[in-house]
C-alpha cells in the first residue's frame, strides 16, 4: 500500500513538472509582451528593458524555466532597484501585477475554491444519487418521470441563467439572504453557509441532473444483476436490498466521476459561479492572469488545478479499492 | 377455539402434496405483445423426494422456479393458477408473508455462483446475512452457524475461508458456498437452477452428490431444472419436460427415461452423446429453434420441429392443441402427443 502509494505520488510528480513546461512554453508562444502590458502607455525602450530585466523576460527561456524550478526549492529575490520582492520556497514566483508571491495569491483563494467546490459536491452526489435511487426504484413511474425530466430541464439550464435568477429572487425580491460573499468557515460558520447557499444552488442544479441520470442507469444496472435476485431469494426486505447489496455496487462508478468533478471545481472550474456570484476563487485569479499576461500566477493557477487533478485521481483509485475487494492495489 | 379451515383450492379438492402446482400461468406483457413464458403446468412434490424439470432455454423452467420463491411479486409478470406449499397458497400471498418463506422455507441455488454471490461482501457475512434475517441470534452465532455451513457443504479450513470474497474461490467452492447459503435456514422445498452447469464435470458429480446427501440429511423436497437428462437421470424421481412454457411429458424417471412418449423427449434422449455408440456416430440435434412466446405455433409447440406429424391424420398438429393424456394406460406417467401409440414403434430404443 506504502509503496503504492509513493509510486502514484512520483508519477505525479512527473505529471505536474510536463505540465508546467507546457504552460511555459505556451505561455510565451502567445503575442503578448508581458514587459510592454506592465510599462503602461507612455513607455520608453530604456524604461521596457529595465522593465523585462526586472520581470527576468530578457534571460532565455531555459533559464528562466529552471530559475522557477529553482524557486521551489531555493529561496528567490525579484526586482531592481526601486522595489525588491522576497519569495521564500516553495517558491511558484512573484506576481508581475501586483508583485504577490503566487503561492499566497493562490493559498488565499484556494479556501474559497474548496468551500464552494466541497460544499456544491456533497449536496449534488447526496441529492443527486437519492433521486437517481428512487427513479430506479419505481423505474416507469410517476417519480422516475419526474426526477428524469427534472434533471432533463437542470442539464440545460446555464450558470449565469440560474445564479441570476436566484439572486434576483432570493437576495433582491424576498431579501432573505445576504448578497453571496466568502466568509471563512473559522471565522462566521453562519455568515460562510449563507454566503455560499446560492453559489452551491447554482452548481448543484446544474450538476444534479447529471448524477441523478448516472446514479439511475448506475441503480438500474446493479439491480438486474444476479447477486441481487440472491438477496431478495434470502428474504432480506427490500430496503435492505436496495440500500445495502445495490448502493454499494451501484456506488463504484459513481466514485470515479465525483472524485474528477470534485477536483476539477476545487482546481477552479467552477469560475463562471465564481463571476457570477463576485467570489474571488482560483478560477477567477487564472482567467485574469491570462488576461494579464501574467506568467507566474498562469503557471500557479495551472499547476494548482492540475495537482488537485493527479491528487483526486489518486484519492479515488484508493477509495476503489477499499469499496471493492476485488481490486487490490499494487 | 379457533377452527382451522381446510384450504380452499379452486376446484375444492385438498392439495394433493407437500407441494401441489397447479396449472401454474406466468406471462409478461411486453412491447411486442404477451410473453407467455409458463403457460398452464401442474406437478406435485413429496419432501425427501427430487423433481427433475428439464427443458431448452426459454422454455419456461427458471421462470417456473422464480415464481415458487415469489420473486415474481413487485414486478410486471402475471401470474395465474396455485401454488400450494405445506397447505398455503403462494400465487395470492402478500409480500411480506412470502418474504418470510424465502430463504426460510423455499431457497434456491442459483445457476452461475460466481455472479449470484455479492462481489463485495466476505462469503460468510452473505451465509450469516441469509440465516440473520428469519432468525433472532447474535452477529456471532450467525458467523459460527455460516462456518458450520461451510464445513458441512465440503469446504476445507471454513473458519478462515468464512472470511474470504467470491472471487477469491474456485468455482466448485463457490457453488459449495452458494449451496450452504441457501441451506442455512433448513428449507423444506430447495430449487437448484442449473447448479452445475457452470462447474468443471468433475466438481459437477461432487455438487450432485452433495444435494443429494444433505437432501437424505434434511429430508427436503428438491427440484433440479437442468437442460441436462444426465443430471435428471442420477438425482431425480421424477421428471418434467417443458417446451415453450407448457408441460410436455410428466412421469416417473423410468418411465419417461425408459418409455418417452413425447416427440421431443424423444429428441433429447437421441441429442445426447452417449459413451458407449460408435464414435463416428453423429449426434443427432432435434432440428430447428425453440418456438417464440409471443407467437407460440397453433396446435402443437413442437409441430414446426416434429418428424413425426405427419403420421396423425387430418394435420391436427397444427391445428389442435395436444392436452396432456395418460401414456400406455400408465396414469402417472402423462405426455401432450396426438401421436397414436402404435405410430411410435420406431421411435428412439432407450
Amino acid at each position: 500500500m506504502f509503496r503504492y502509494l509513493m509510486r502514484r505520488l512520483l508519477a505525479a510528480a512527473v505529471i505536474l513538472v510536463v505540465i508546467s513546461a507546457i504552460t511555459f512554453v505556451t505561455f510565451f508562444a502567445l503575442p503578448t509582451d508581458p514587459a510592454l502590458l506592465a510599462c503602461g502607455k507612455t513607455c520608453s525602450p530604456s524604461r521596457l528593458a529595465e522593465i523585462r530585466h526586472a520581470l527576468g523576460l530578457d534571460k532565455s527561456l531555459a533559464t528562466q524555466y529552471w530559475e522557477f524550478f529553482k524557486g521551489l526549492f531555493v529561496d528567490r529575490t525579484y526586482g531592481d532597484q526601486s522595489i525588491t520582492v522576497h519569495c521564500n520556497a516553495p517558491c511558484l514566483g512573484v506576481s508581475f501585477q501586483s508583485d504577490t508571491p503566487v503561492l499566497t495569491i493562490l493559498l488565499g483563494d484556494f479556501p474559497v475554491d474548496l468551500s464552494l467546490g466541497t460544499g456544491a459536491a456533497v449536496i449534488f452526489l447526496v441529492v443527486g444519487v437519492g433521486l437517481g435511487m428512487v427513479a430506479a426504484t419505481h423505474k416507469g413511474k410517476a417519480a422516475d418521470k419526474v426526477a428524469v425530466s427534472a434533471s432533463l430541464v437542470g442539464v440545460s439550464l446555464q450558470i449565469y441563467f440560474v445564479g441570476l435568477l436566484l439572486m434576483w429572487a432570493f437576495v433582491d425580491k424576498w431579501q432573505i439572504l445576504p448578497a453571496p460573499s466568502y466568509t471563512p468557515l473559522t471565522q462566521d460558520p453562519v455568515g460562510w453557509f449563507q454566503g455560499l447557499l446560492l453559489p452551491w444552488a447554482t452548481l448543484v442544479v446544474i450538476y444534479l441532473a447529471f448524477y441523478t441520470r448516472l446514479s439511475r442507469s448506475s441503480m438500474l444496472e446493479t439491480l438486474g444483476e444476479d447477486y441481487i435476485r440472491t438477496a431478495r431469494a434470502k428474504g432480506l426486505p427490500m430496503r435492505r436490498v436496495i440500500l445495502k447489496h445495490t448502493l454499494r455496487a451501484a456506488i463504484t462508478p459513481i466514485i470515479t466521476i465525483f472524485g474528477m468533478d470534485l477536483a476539477s471545481l476545487i482546481g477552479g472550474t467552477a469560475v463562471i459561479t465564481e463571476s457570477v456570484f463576485g467570489l474571488n476563487g482560483i478560477g477567477k485569479q487564472a482567467v485574469d492572469a491570462v488576461t494579464n499576461s501574467d506568467l507566474p500566477v498562469t503557471m500557479g493557477t495551472t499547476l494548482f488545478a492540475a495537482a488537485a487533478i493527479v491528487v483526486f485521481n489518486i484519492i479515488v483509485d484508493m477509495a476503489y479499492g477499499i469499496v471493492d475487494p476485488r481490486v487490490r492495489l499494487a | 377455539m379457533a377452527i382451522e379451515l381446510p384450504p380452499q383450492t379452486a376446484d375444492g379438492t385438498a392439495p394433493s402434496a407437500f407441494l401441489d402446482v397447479r396449472d401454474l400461468q406466468v406471462h409478461f406483457p411486453t412491447e411486442d405483445g404477451l410473453v407467455k413464458a409458463v403457460d398452464g403446468v401442474s406437478f406435485t412434490l413429496e419432501k425427501g423426494r427430487t423433481l427433475g424439470i428439464v427443458g431448452e432455454s426459454g422454455s419456461g423452467k427458471s421462470v417456473t422456479s422464480l415464481a415458487l420463491l415469489g420473486l415474481h411479486k413487485g414486478t410486471r409478470a402475471i401470474l395465474s393458477g396455485e401454488i400450494w406449499l405445506d397447505g398455503e397458497e403462494l400465487v395470492a400471498l402478500p409480500e411480506p408473508a412470502m418474504r418470510a418463506l424465502r430463504g426460510e422455507k423455499v431457497s434456491m441455488i442459483f445457476q452461475d455462483p460466481l455472479s449470484a454471490l455479492h462481489p463485495f461482501y466476505m462469503v460468510g457475512n452473505q451465509i450469516a446475512e441469509a440465516y440473520l434475517v428469519h432468525h433472532k441470534a447474535s452477529k456471532k452465532e450467525a458467523k459460527d452457524r455460516a462456518i458450520d455451513m461451510l464445513k458441512r457443504v465440503g469446504i476445507p479450513q471454513p473458519e478462515r475461508r468464512v472470511n474470504d470474497y467470491p472471487h477469491q474461490f474456485s468455482g466448485g467452492m463457490r457453488q459449495r458456498a452458494m449451496i450452504a447459503m441457501s441451506l442455512v435456514c433448513n428449507p423444506e422445498l430447495l430449487i437448484a437452477d442449473e447448479p452445475t452447469t457452470a462447474l468443471d464435470v468433475t466438481v459437477q458429480a461432487q455438487i450432485l452428490d452433495l444435494i443429494h446427501d444433505l437432501q437424505q440429511e434434511y429430508g427436503s423436497a428438491v427440484i433440479i431444472i437442468t437442460h441436462d437428462l444426465g443430471v435428471v437421470a442420477q438425482t431425480s424421481n421424477d421428471i418434467l419436460v417443458m417446451y415453450g412454457g407448457r408441460c410436455i411429458e410428466y412421469g416417473s424417471v423410468q418411465d419417461v427415461l425408459n418409455h418417452p412418449e413425447h416427440p421431443y423427449t424423444w429428441g433429447l434422449l437421441q441429442s445426447m452423446p452417449s459413451l458407449s455408440s460408435d464414435v463416428h456416430t453423429k449426434l443427432n440435434p432435434i432440428k430447428g429453434n425453440p418456438p417464440s412466446l409471443i407467437n407460440l405455433p397453433s396446435g402443437c409447440a413442437f409441430s414446426p420441429r416434429c418428424a413425426f406429424k405427419d403420421r396423425v391424420p387430418g394435420g391436427r398438429c397444427m391445428t389442435e392443441r395436444p392436452e396432456l393424456r395418460p401414456m400406455a394406460g400408465n396414469d402417472q406417467h402423462i405426455a401432450a402427443c396426438h401421436l397414436a401409440d402404435d405410430e411410435k414403434t420406431d421411435r428412439v430404443a432407450k
